[in-house]
C-alpha cells in the first residue's frame, strides 16, 4: 500500500496512524504466542518473568519444565493417547470425507446444498452440545469411556474440514484432463493414479491435517465421553491450567506453538504445490 | 428434411437419445449418492442420533410413570380438590415398598425434587419406614411425613405421570409450573439461566464487534499490499489460528493474571502500585480479551477474501470524481465489504456463543457463559434433563444463525486457511 502522490497532509498522517493501528493488532495477535516461549525456560516455578530472566542471567533460565514433561509418565501417556486417537480418527475422516467429496462434486448430485449443510454441521454445532449429546448416546450403546467412542466422535468432528478442503480442490479440477488422458490411451485406473490423484492429493492432505489438528486439540468431547484411560494431551493441559501448579504447561504450549508453525509451513507448501501443478503460478 | 418431428433422435444402438440421456443422468446420480452414502450413514449414527437422543432427553419424563405406576393409575380421575382416597395412599405405599426393595427410588426422588424441594428427603424417609406402615395408609403416611397430606404433592404426582414434560425447558429459562399448572417465574434467588443466556448473547455481540473493529483495518491492509508482503503478514494471522486453543488461553492467563506479565510490567514501569494490580482475568474482561484474540482470525479471513476481490480502481475513481477520502470509503468501499462483514460476523458470533473452554478457564464467576452451565448440569448437579434442555435451546439459536449464514453466504464458500 503506497500513498498516492495527490494525498494531502492529513491523509499522510492518517496513513501512518493506520499502519500503527495495524501494527498494534498484529502485536495483539502474535505477542501472546511470543511471550510464552521465553516463559517456558523459567527456572522458577512461576508463570511470569523472574528478575534473573530479565537481566539475562543464565541461571534464570533452565530446561527443567521440558525435562519434567519428557520424564512424566502422565504426559507421555497423554501424548500417546492423543496420537492414537488423532491418527485413527484422521484416517477415518479422510477416507469417508474424500469419497463423499467425490460424490458431492458430481454434476448430478441431488440435493447438494442440503447434504453439504448437513455434512458441515459438526463444525457448526457448539462442541459442548455435541459432547453432551454424544455422552447421552454413547453411554447408552456402551461406547462411552472407550477408545472407539472417542475415535468415532473425533471422526465426526474432523469430517467437515476434509469435505471443505477436498470439495474446494475438486471444484478447481479440470475434468477435460481425464478425457485427455483417455484419448491418449490411458485406462481409468492409470488415469486415476497418474492424473487425478496427484492433483487432488494436496487438498486431501491438507484436509487430513485439519482433521488431525482438530482431534489433537479437542478438549470438550474427550472431557465428557473419555474415561481416565483415554486421557489426551488437551485434557492433561486442561487440568494443568486449572490447577496451575507447574510451568510444565508452558513448555508444552511452546512445543505446540512450534508444531503449529511446522503445520502452517506444510500447508503453505502444499498450497504452492497445488497451484504449480494446476499451472496457476510459475514453479 | 426427410425426418418427421415425431421420430426421435436415436443413439448408435437404437435407444431414443432422451431415454439414453435420462438413464445416464440417473446412473451418475446414483453413483454420486452411493459415494456420499457411507459418510451420511456414519454421521447419522455418530452425530445426528446423539443430537436426537439429547432432544428426546429434554422432554423425556419416565420417572413417575415407571416408579409410581400404581399410584398414577389410582389417581386417574382424581379431581384434585381434596386429598385422594385411601386406595391412592395404599398404592403409594406399595410403590415405595417395591422401590425400596429394588433400590431404585433415587431417580424418582431427584425428579420430584426438581419440581418441589424437599421431595427427595420425603421419599427417602418414607421409603425407609415403609415396612412398618399399617393400614389405613392415609393416616400412617401423613404421620410419617406430612408432605403426603399436602394437596400440591398429589397434584405434582398426577401432573408428572405424563411421559413428556416441558418443565426442563421452563427451568432452562427460570420458569416453573405452579401446583395449579400455571407457568410462573422461579423465586428471585434461584434465577440464573436467563441471566446467563443474556450474558452469553451480549458478550458474544461485544466480542464480534471487537473482532470487526480490530480485524477490518488488518484485512484492508492485507488486501491492499502486494502479494509478497501480504503473504508474510498473513502468517501472523494464521499462526494463532493454527495454534492450540488451550495454548492461547494459557498465554492469556500468564499475561493477564494479577502476578502476570502485564501487571508486572506496569508495576515495574511505575504505572500502577504493587498493591493495586489490575484484576484482568477471571472476570468478564478476561473472557472478552481472550476470546477476541482467539476469534480474530475468523473475522480477518472472510473479510480479506472479500476485500481481495474489490478492484483498487474503484477508490481511485471515487477520488477522481471529487469524493473526500472518508466519503469515498463510506460510499464506495465499505458497502462492497458488507458480505465479508456478514460472513465474519455470523461466524464469530456462532463460535462465540458456543464457546466453553475459554470462559471456563478465564471467565471466573462473572465471565461464564451458558455453556458452562450445560457442563455444570452434566457433571456436577447431574440434572441431565435440564442440561439437555439448555443445550437444545442453544442449538436452536445456533441453527438459526447457521441457516442465515448458509442463505447469505453459503457453506460451500467457506475457505480454510
Amino acid at each position: 500500500m503506497t500513498i498516492p502522490s495527490y494525498a494531502t497532509r492529513g491523509e499522510r498522517i492518517w496513513h501512518y496512524v493506520f499502519l500503527g493501528i495495524c501494527g498494534l493488532v498484529f502485536l495483539f495477535l502474535i505477542g501472546p504466542l511470543l511471550v510464552i516461549i521465553p516463559l517456558s525456560f523459567n527456572a522458577e516455578p512461576y508463570f511470569t518473568f523472574s528478575k534473573a530472566m530479565l537481566s539475562f542471567d543464565p541461571a534464570g533460565y533452565s530446561l527443567r519444565w521440558y525435562q519434567d514433561f519428557f520424564t512424566s509418565s502422565e504426559w507421555l501417556n497423554a501424548i500417546k493417547n492423543s496420537f492414537i486417537i488423532g491418527i485413527a480418527s484422521t484416517f477415518l475422516a479422510t477416507v469417508l470425507g474424500t469419497v463423499a467429496a467425490l460424490g458431492l462434486s458430481s454434476r448430478h448430485m441431488p440435493a447438494r446444498g442440503a447434504i453439504m449443510a448437513l455434512l458441515i454441521s459438526p463444525m457448526v454445532v457448539p462442541l459442548i452440545i455435541s459432547a453432551a449429546a454424544m455422552f447421552f448416546f454413547f453411554s447408552k450403546v456402551n461406547l462411552a469411556q472407550t477408545y472407539v467412542g472417542v475415535i468415532l466422535a473425533h471422526t465426526a468432528l474432523g469430517i467437515p474440514f476434509v469435505i471443505i478442503t477436498v470439495t474446494a480442490t475438486l471444484s478447481s479440477f479440470d475434468t477435460t484432463l481425464i478425457r485427455a488422458a483417455h484419448s491418449l490411451g490411458a485406462n481409468p485406473t492409470r488415469t486415476f493414479f497418474k492424473v487425478v490423484l496427484p492433483l487432488v492429493t494436496p487438498g486431501v492432505v491438507s484436509g487430513a491435517l485439519f482433521a488431525f489438528i482438530t482431534s489433537f486439540d479437542e478438549v470438550v468431547v474427550v472431557l465428557f465421553i473419555a474415561g481416565p484411560e483415554q486421557r489426551t494431551m488437551p485434557i492433561q493441559m486442561w487440568s494443568g491450567i486449572r490447577e496451575q501448579i507447574s510451568p510444565t504447561i508452558l513448555a508444552v504450549a511452546t512445543m505446540l506453538v512450534l508444531l503449529s508453525m511446522l503445520l502452517l509451513t506444510t500447508l503453505e507448501l502444499l498450497r504452492r504445490r497445488g497451484e504449480r501443478l494446476r499451472g496457476l503460478s510459475p514453479g | 428434411m426427410s425426418e418427421s418431428p415425431a421420430a426421435p433422435l436415436r443413439t448408435a444402438d437404437g435407444v431414443p437419445l432422451k431415454v439414453s440421456l435420462r438413464r445416464t443422468v440417473r446412473r451418475s446420480k446414483i453413483k454420486a449418492l452411493l459415494l456420499v452414502a457411507p459418510l451420511l450413514i456414519f454421521l447419522f449414527i455418530a452425530f445426528l442420533m446423539p443430537l436426537f437422543e439429547m432432544l428426546w432427553r429434554s422432554v423425556d419424563n419416565p420417572e413417575v410413570s415407571t416408579h409410581l405406576s400404581r399410584t398414577v393409575s389410582a389417581l386417574e380421575g382424581w379431581n384434585g380438590e381434596s386429598l385422594p382416597d385411601e386406595a391412592a395412599f395404599a398404592a403409594l405405599a406399595e410403590d415405595l415398598r417395591e422401590g425400596q426393595q429394588e433400590r431404585n427410588l433415587g431417580l424418582l426422588s431427584s425428579r420430584l425434587n426438581y419440581e418441589k424441594s424437599g421431595m427427595r428427603s420425603t421419599i427417602s424417609r418414607t421409603a425407609r419406614r415403609v415396612d412398618t406402615l399399617e393400614p389405613p395408609y392415609r393416616a400412617s403416611l401423613i404421620e410419617v411425613n406430612d408432605t403426603w397430606g399436602e394437596l400440591d404433592t398429589w397434584k405434582l404426582i398426577q401432573r408428572e405421570a405424563s411421559p413428556y414434560t416441558i418443565s426442563y425447558y421452563l427451568a432452562a429459562v427460570d420458569l416453573q409450573l405452579s401446583p395449579d399448572g400455571e407457568i410462573v417465574k422461579v423465586p428471585e434467588h434461584m434465577r440464573i439461566h436467563a441471566t446467563l443466556f443474556w450474558r452469553t448473547l451480549w458478550m458474544s455481540a461485544v466480542i464480534t464487534g471487537l473482532t470487526l473493529l480490530l480485524g477490518y483495518p488488518v484485512a484492508f491492509l492485507l488486501a491492499s499490499l502486494p502479494a509478497r508482503h501480504s503473504n508474510l503478514l498473513m502468517i501472523l494471522v494464521l499462526l494463532p489460528f493454527w495454534t492450540s486453543l488451550l495454548v492461547r488461553t494459557t498465554t492469556w492467563i500468564a499475561i493477564l493474571q494479577s502476578q502476570g506479565v502485564l501487571n508486572d510490567v506496569m508495576v515495574a514501569l511505575g504505572l500502577i502500585a504493587d498493591e493495586a494490580r489490575w484484576q484482568m482475568i477471571h472476570n468478564k474482561l478476561g473472557t472478552i480479551i481472550a476470546m477476541t484474540h482467539i476469534l480474530l482470525p475468523f473475522m480477518i479471513l472472510p473479510l480479506y477474501s472479500v476485500m481481495k476481490t474489490i478492484p483498487p480502481s474503484y477508490m481511485r475513481a471515487a477520488r477522481s470524481l471529487g469524493g473526500k477520502p472518508f466519503l469515498s470509503f463510506r460510499r464506495v468501499y465499505f458497502p462492497l465489504t458488507i458480505p465479508g462483514i456478514a460472513a465474519g460476523g455470523i461466524l464469530v458470533f456462532i463460535l462465540s456463543i458456543g464457546y466453553y473452554i475459554t470462559p471456563a478457564l478465564v471467565g471466573g464467576q462473572s465471565g461464564r457463559f451458558i455453556t458452562n452451565y450445560i457442563a455444570y448440569h452434566m457433571q456436577t448437579s447431574l440434572n441431565w434433563g435440564l442440561a439437555a434442555a439448555i443445550a437444545s435451546i442453544l442449538l436452536f439459536v445456533v441453527i438459526i444463525c447457521y441457516l442465515v449464514f448458509n442463505r447469505l453466504i453459503g457453506v460451500d464458500k467457506v475457505k480454510l486457511g
